[in-house]
């Protein structure tokens, strides 16, 4: 058993985390396709589902005054941020108390307070942004790193390859992350890039560049850990390209997702999922009980209740909101 | 004759023009395999295959700039932007190249071309999901940009706008994908680009909307007409550019009051160009300042307040009724 443990080479308390990170997201995901069944989210919802080990093993790796920003399917990046899940959740139900006053909602999500710097909704379009970010940390002399997600869609875009040329020739503290689900909504990688190997991408312009498991929430961790520490010492911008899935559609518009994917491919990606690898392990190598799973469960059954409680509770923001936030309110003639 | 929703008469539009036309040819992001995200090129791919109807990368200035270098050669080419929020990502190349090849190149070279998109509120999203931005469209010379307010209409003005030797924007509101349905004639229709329709006749007040808010705009006629016996003249203008400003001018010199409604945000709106034109036009007939009735001067917000933003009935009604009023 030790020598299992050691093989794992993490401890209790870290297995505890980076599982309950991914329950809670998990668990916030599926209270909010119960809600958005419900009619109380609007519009779009793009869920996370099954590329929960992205996220949390990448920001398990960055100090909270690191940067972290994203597309629209942004909910597990911003948990794993640290957001408040009951903000969060008030978000999505456009409420007043939601991280962007209930005026943004699921694909915009910002929360300044734990550095992270929204969801996006045009593809691609974040990622000169991020290399922006970098560009100013560096110029003003600090050592954080700034953590981009994006999808297998963004490769598609000029923006990424302008964003990894500039990143590597003006050699910016960023860690593009790709967490490729093979699909940009109905189209595959191979239908789309004609060289659907995307982390070679990167090579092309100078980063260092690597593919990684990203059902293996360990994995993530050791990969981005190692772009982390180059991003932070050398300045130094890394590609790595997350072989991921995700388990539902690409929205709750597309929930079967059956056209452009066989039921046989889900449900063998399933037995991927990164949730249930993890634990697996961790119990198996004994540094967690079965009760400390139940009870890490409870935790967060137990938390999400409470977001959604508060969620439902929060007034919709008032209509003199509407108008608010274009500009500074009491900006002086400058 | 067919009683069909919009999509289903866009989508006929499509087919009978690729039947009858070998140079036409789709291309978007899903639209070929999948059939849309909105289902308006659904069959088109079963029927006509991958040549034709193509798949392309997320790529909106590849899928503009490819479509014009499609239109240089001969080719027509109906492209598809999944939102017209994403619009301007190709932005450039259809501001910078379709609208001007014409010209650039004293007529020797033009695009025939057609880049279709969803805009509008009513699916609760926001911002590029929700926004209507067709002011930035119709702002630029060389470009046509053509709105339609139901189904039979805009299987006609696509048929039109695909004929067109011209580049023609074309807009789709989302909420009247499946709003109605409508009886669609089964032979070809065709209706002329840059000619507005007087859908609703009347001698006291002229009011001027097109694409989703046509619907509110007549509603609004109807309750003022049955409430206050005032009839309303409603305008659907169909081509925001070139605007038919004869049609709009010949209604208020008649009526002396007008209501602009739009979804798109109030400043530099088309409200603005279409207002000055009355104004240009009709100076003298006027009784009353000309209004509008427009989404706020605000990114769409979040589903929560989309109703405060989006012009409704009342305040189509408040705007009529201060305007006769004055
Ligand atoms: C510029 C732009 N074009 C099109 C869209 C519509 N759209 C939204 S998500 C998406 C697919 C993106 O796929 P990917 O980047 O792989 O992310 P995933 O959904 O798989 O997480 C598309 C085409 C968009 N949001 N922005
Ligand atoms: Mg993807």
């Amino acid at each position: 058993m030790a020598q299992k443990k050691q093989a794992l080479n993490i401890d209790a308390d870290l297995a505890r985390r980076l599982l309950g990170e991914m329950m809670l997201i998990r668990r916030f995901e599926e209270k909010a396709a119960e809600a958005y069944a419900l009619g109380k989210i609007g519009g779009f919802l793009h869920l996370y589902i099954g590329e929960e080990a992205v996220g949390v093993g990448a920001t398990s790796v960055l100090r909270p005054d690191d940067y972290a920003i994203s597309a629209y399917r942004d909910h597990g990046h911003c948990l794993a941020k640290g957001a408040d899940p009951r903000r969060a959740m008030a978000e999505l139900f456009g409420r007043r108390d939601g991280l962007c006053k209930g005026k943004g909602g699921s694909m915009h999500l910002f929360d300044k307070t734990v550095n992270f710097l929204g969801g996006h909704a045009i593809v691609g379009a974040h990622l000169p942004l991020a290399a922006g970010v970098a560009f100013a940390i560096k110029y003003q002399g600090g050592d954080q790193v700034i953590v981009c997600y994006f999808g297998d869609g963004a490769v598609h875009q000029g923006e990424f390859h302008e964003a990894m040329n500039l990143s590597a020739l003006w050699k910016l503290p960023v860690i593009w992350i790709c967490e490729n689900n093979r699909y940009a909504m109905g189209t595959s990688v191979e239908r789309a890039l004609a060289q659907p190997e995307i982390w070679r991408f990167g090579l092309t312009y100078g980063l260092p560049s690597e593919r990684v498991d990203g059902m293996d929430v360990l994995a993530v961790r050791e990969v981005v850990s190692r772009a982390v520490e180059r991003a932070r010492r050398e300045k130094v911008p890394s590609l790595i390209e997350a072989d991921t899935y995700r388990f539902r559609g690409h929205s709750m518009r597309d929930p079967a997702g059956a056209i452009y994917r066989t039921k046989e491919e889900v449900e063998r990606e399933k037995q991927r999922d990164p949730i249930v690898l993890f634990r697996d392990r961790v119990l198996e190598a004994e540094l967690l009980a079965e009760a400390d799973v139940r009870a890490l469960e409870k935790d967060v059954n137990d938390r999400i209740d409470d977001a959604v409680t508060f969620a439902d509770a929060s007034p919709e923001p008032p209509v003199e909101w509407l108008l608010t936030d274009v500009y500074k309110e009491d900006a002086e003639g400058v | 004759m067919a009683k069909l929703n919009m999509v289903k008469a866009l989508n006929l539009a499509l087919l009978q023009e690729m039947e009858r036309d070998e140079d036409i040819v789709v291309i978007g992001e899903d639209v070929g395999v999948d059939g849309g995200v909105f289902r308006v090129t659904e069959d088109l791919h079963r029927k006509f295959g991958g040549k034709r109807v193509i798949d392309s990368p997320l790529a909106e200035a590849a899928i503009v700039g490819t479509s014009i270098g499609m239109a240089l050669y001969g080719l027509k080419p109906v492209c598809e932007i999944q939102f017209s929020g994403f619009s301007f990502q190709g932005f450039h190349q259809i501001e910078n190249h379709a609208a001007r090849y014409r010209m650039r190149s004293q007529g020797r070279f033009h695009c025939q071309m057609v880049v279709r998109m969803p805009y509008g509120g009513g699916v609760r999203a926001l911002e590029h999901h929700s926004e209507s931005e067709e002011q930035f469209y119709a702002h630029i010379p060389g470009l046509k940009m053509v709105i339609p307010s139901g189904p039979r209409n805009a299987r006609a003005l696509l048929v039109s706008a695909i004929r067109d030797p011209d580049p023609v924007v074309f807009f789709e509101a989302k909420g009247l994908y499946h709003a109605a349905r409508e009886d669609v004639p089964d032979e070809i229709e065709t209706l002329p680009i840059g000619r507005a329709h007087v859908v609703r006749e009347g001698a006291d007040l002229t009011v001027i909307s097109y694409g989703a808010m046509l619907r509110v705009a007549r509603e609004a006629a109807e309750t003022l007409a049955a409430e206050n016996g005032v009839e309303c003249e409603v305008i659907d203008v169909l081509t925001l550019s070139p605007l038919d400003r004869e049609t709009l001018v010949a209604s208020v010199r008649k009526t002396g009051r007008a209501v602009i409604v739009h979804e798109a945000p109030r400043s530099f709106g088309p409200g603005a160009e279409i207002a000055t034109s009355i104004m240009e036009g009709a100076f003298l007939s006027l009784e009353a300042p000309i209004r509008r009735v427009t989404a706020g001067d605000v990114p769409f917000v979040g589903f929560a307040r989309e109703r405060a933003n989006v012009p409704d009935v009342a305040r189509v009604l408040a705007a009529a009724r201060d305007t006769l009023a004055y």
